[in-house]
């Protein structure tokens, strides 16, 4: 499909949005993160379950994985926590003079939030 | 600044799109708060690991806390409440999502044939997969 842009991809990727665009495009990917997630896991637990196949013992290995988990977790948390954000910034649009400062504010949530459930995980996986 | 009179909405798919994604997300976070303070009160504390209560917060279905140490699933963990929950998130979750998705492919891709097609293909996902959901649901 092309794209009918006025803006090219060497052009898209020079533009400096800061924070804001971080947090745009981290919204994206982590949502459409959390939908391969759960088809992942629908697929896999169907297969499994209903059919007794050895793909869907693939599909659990593949998201049940730690890596998966801390991917996912991470989709889970910023997804969020930016919404709130951005529903915050819609009640008040006020606000939007201080986006760049919400978006520094909502990684003194993140960041913590996620490391510390990333440090039990880790924790336990190598405890085994 | 001078002020500014608010456009009038109309109310057309977009619109109501926008205002579903927004009460849909505090709507989300407000059941996963719920599951996840009933489980710490129903003694989620010393009976299973970050990830199974994590499971549980995001769908209490009884078959997500099965590898734990809960005594008995039927005290608490299986009843009519959570399944209402469950089918709320469902709901919510997969109407959110499959409509963002729709926003994203509709951003990366020009109105035609194929927009149309993709736009059915995520409906025709959305149907199923609450479906599927709906019995996942009524059979645990």
């Amino acid at each position: 499909m092309a794209l009918n842009r006025k803006v090219g991809l060497l052009s898209g990727l020079r533009y400096r949005g800061g924070g804001p665009m971080l947090a745009w495009i981290l919204h994206r990917v982590s949502g459409v993160g959390m939908i391969i997630f759960v088809t992942l896991h629908v697929l896999g637990s169907f297969l499994t379950q209903q059919m007794g196949s050895d793909l869907g013992i693939t599909l659990n290995i593949i998201y049940e994985s730690l890596y998966f988990q801390l991917f996912i977790f991470f989709c889970v948390i910023f997804h969020a926590v930016n919404g709130l954000r951005i529903i915050a910034l819609d009640i008040w649009p006020r606000l939007i003079r201080y986006q760049k400062e919400s978006t520094w504010l909502e990684w003194f949530i993140i960041v913590p939030v996620f490391g510390l459930a990333a440090l039990i995980m880790i924790r336990r996986f190598l405890a085994g | 600044m001078r002020s500014q009179d608010l456009p009038k909405p109309s109310w057309n798919l977009e619109y109501l799109m926008w205002l579903f994604t927004r009460l849909s997300a505090i709507s989300i976070a407000v059941l996963a708060v719920i599951g996840f303070t009933a489980a710490l009160i129903m003694g989620a504390r010393t009976q299973m690991d970050l990830g199974t209560l994590l499971r549980w917060t995001f769908f209490p279905n009884p078959n997500h806390v099965l590898d734990s140490e809960i005594p008995d699933l039927a005290a608490g963990w299986t009843n009519g409440f959570w399944q209402i929950i469950q089918m709320l998130l469902v709901f919510f979750g997969a109407t959110h999502g499959f409509n963002g998705l729709r926003v994203v492919v509709e951003d990366y891709s020009n109105p035609g044939f194929w927009q149309v097609a993709l736009r059915g293909l995520i409906f025709l996902l959305w149907v199923f997969s609450t479906l599927i959901a709906v019995y996942v649901i009524l059979g645990s």
